[in-house]
């Protein structure tokens, strides 16, 4: 595990800590066991798709990342901050870890505009005006200030995720974590959501996407990490993940989703 | 305290020897009954206001981490929806005074009052509010608890990953959606609250039964008296109705699916 950061290799890494560290973590569901001795190491700026059959621990294992899930055995370390159980640090990782969910979860009592600025108010102590000023600029970086007044119901999947994606940057976090993004979203309104991750992964963003859109990881990725049973079964270079997969279940697992 | 109210038993058939109306009784004690009115109405809000803190308290409470909280609030619920709303007030008005008698020496000796005071002797009127907030309560927490649980996990877990608390969360994620899917449960439910004010009746509250009890043993206009108030209570209820619709209209009318 340790050659994970040269496997990735065509992006020069800083020598700079890590931004996310998990060593040896264990996740365990009571008796059933989730997470398997997941060691990973994802540098600043880097991008990771993680891929797998359902029930592989995806979900869970980014939902560690920012204390959605509590781990059971190993160590987190998020932008230097060791994940324990104290609140305190798990704030301070959730302050610099946004999050993107499947269901986009949007407030519905909300207006756009209100959902962006909820939390850099009552979070970071904003100014309704600081806030608003970054919100409107957020917004409009995910083409959809013009409907800031409006109420989440009355917007398309792909632009509700595309709220929730400058939800999340409003807080201005350091690491992206992306679960299944556009697996809810009509056909049509897939790439409009996937078009704003790659401008964000141009930006230079750390992410961590969860996702079986595998142009999206051929583009983005610099690595891709493929899990099954809570394992980690196999990681590499999408040119090299998707051309020569080392694994019978990681052959089986792209003969699958790549078929269609 | 009650009095049971004279009926007429007697039928007389044949000719108008029988009852004769005159609403002239009721017209003299008009400002009487419709000061009865806003008794009426301002236990009722004052009720439901109670019963709206004691309803969200309550449901905090009901799923907080702390189990003998828990079980404080269950116990709590099951006693007041399974006892009568009149014994409810009988309790506080009658009863409780003796236990406060008792701790207001207690609390003297230990010089935590600087004379014997009754803490818990309550005005017919405070005993009311009370009552029906404990009561309206009590219902109120398990519908607003049914609210809470519709909302998706999701919800919560965008909340807690932006970075809110758990406070945070439910007061300003969870809240307004949880009332919002639960409302008519809730409004109606307080209409219930609203026509309960009458059984303070019992307890002399400042009320418009009460008022009506007393203008009916003045006149024995009792037919009259009571259909006065049958359609002063149907008014009630509808400026309530209204004031619910409004509160809807300025609070939960944002979209939804
Ligand atoms: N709260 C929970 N309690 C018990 N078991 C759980 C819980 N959450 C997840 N699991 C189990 O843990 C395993 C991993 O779940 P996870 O959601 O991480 O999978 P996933 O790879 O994200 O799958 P999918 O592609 O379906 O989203 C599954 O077997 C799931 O049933
Ligand atoms: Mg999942």
């Amino acid at each position: 595990m340790a050659s994970t950061q040269s496997a990735a290799a065509p992006v020069a890494s800083p020598a700079i800590a890590p931004m996310i560290v998990m060593e040896a973590v264990e996740k365990w569901y009571g008796p059933y066991k989730a997470l398997t001795d997941i060691n990973l190491s994802v540098r600043q700026g880097e991008k990771i798709v993680l891929c797998g059959p359902s029930g592989s621990g995806k979900s869970t294992l980014i939902r560690c990342i920012n204390h959605l899930e509590g781990y059971s055995k190993g160590r987190i370390t998020v932008g230097g901050v060791n994940l324990t159980e104290s609140a305190k640090t798990i704030d301070a990782v959730r302050r610099d870890v946004g999050m993107v969910f499947q269901q986009f979860n949007l407030f519905p009592h909300m207006t756009i505009l209100q959902n962006c600025t909820l939390s850099p108010m009552r979070t970071l102590g904003q100014s309704k005006a600081k806030a608003e000023a970054t919100a409107r600029r957020l917004l409009e970086r995910v083409k959809i200030l013009d409907q800031a007044d409006k109420y989440p119901a009355q917007l398309s999947g792909g632009q509700q995720q595309r709220v929730a994606i400058a939800r999340a940057l409003c807080m201005e976090p350091k690491v992206m974590l992306f679960d299944e993004p556009t697996s809810a979203l009509d056909p049509e309104m897939v790439k409009e959501v996937l078009d704003t991750m790659i401008g964000l992964a141009e930006d230079g963003m750390t992410m961590i996407v969860v996702t079986h859109e595998m142009g999206f990881a051929r583009q983005v990725a610099d690595r891709v990490i493929f899990m099954a049973k809570g394992e980690i079964v196999e990681e590499g270079h999408p040119k090299d993940f998707f051309t020569a997969p080392k694994h019978e279940r990681t052959r089986a697992f792209l003969g699958e989703i790549l078929r269609h | 305290m009650v009095k049971s109210p004279k009926r007429a038993t007697v039928v007389s058939v044949g000719g108008n020897v029988g009852y004769k109306f005159d609403f002239g009784p009721v017209w003299d004690g008009m400002p009487d009954l419709l000061m009865g009115c806003l008794g009426t109405m301002g236990l009722a809000l004052a009720g439901m206001l109670l019963a709206t803190v004691i309803g969200i308290g309550g449901v905090i409470l009901r799923d907080s981490r702390f189990p003998p909280l828990r079980w404080l609030v269950m116990s709590f619920v099951e006693l007041i929806r399974n006892t009568p709303f009149l014994v409810q007030c009988y309790f506080i008005f009658f009863a409780l005074p003796l236990l406060g008698e008792q701790l207001g020496v207690l609390m003297f000796k230990f010089g935590l009052l600087a004379k014997p005071t009754n803490l818990l002797l309550l005005s017919p009127t405070a005993t009311a509010i009370i009552a029906l907030g404990v009561n309206g309560g009590a219902y109120a927490i398990e519908i607003i608890r049914g609210g809470v649980q519709s909302i998706s996990k999701g919800q919560v877990e965008a909340g807690l990953a932006l970075g809110l608390h758990r406070a945070q969360v439910f007061r300003l994620i969870v809240l307004k959606p949880a009332l919002r899917a639960i409302y008519p449960s809730l409004t109606s439910q307080f209409t219930l609250l609203t026509l309960t004010t009458s059984v303070a009746s019992a307890i002399a509250a400042y009320e418009l039964t009460s008022v009506a009890e007393i203008i009916n043993g003045n006149s024995f206009r009792t037919f009259e008296v009571y259909f006065t108030v049958t359609i002063m209570y149907l008014i009630i209820s509808s400026l309530m109705a209204l004031l619910f619709n409004a509160i809807s209209r300025r609070y939960f009318s944002y979209p939804v699916k």
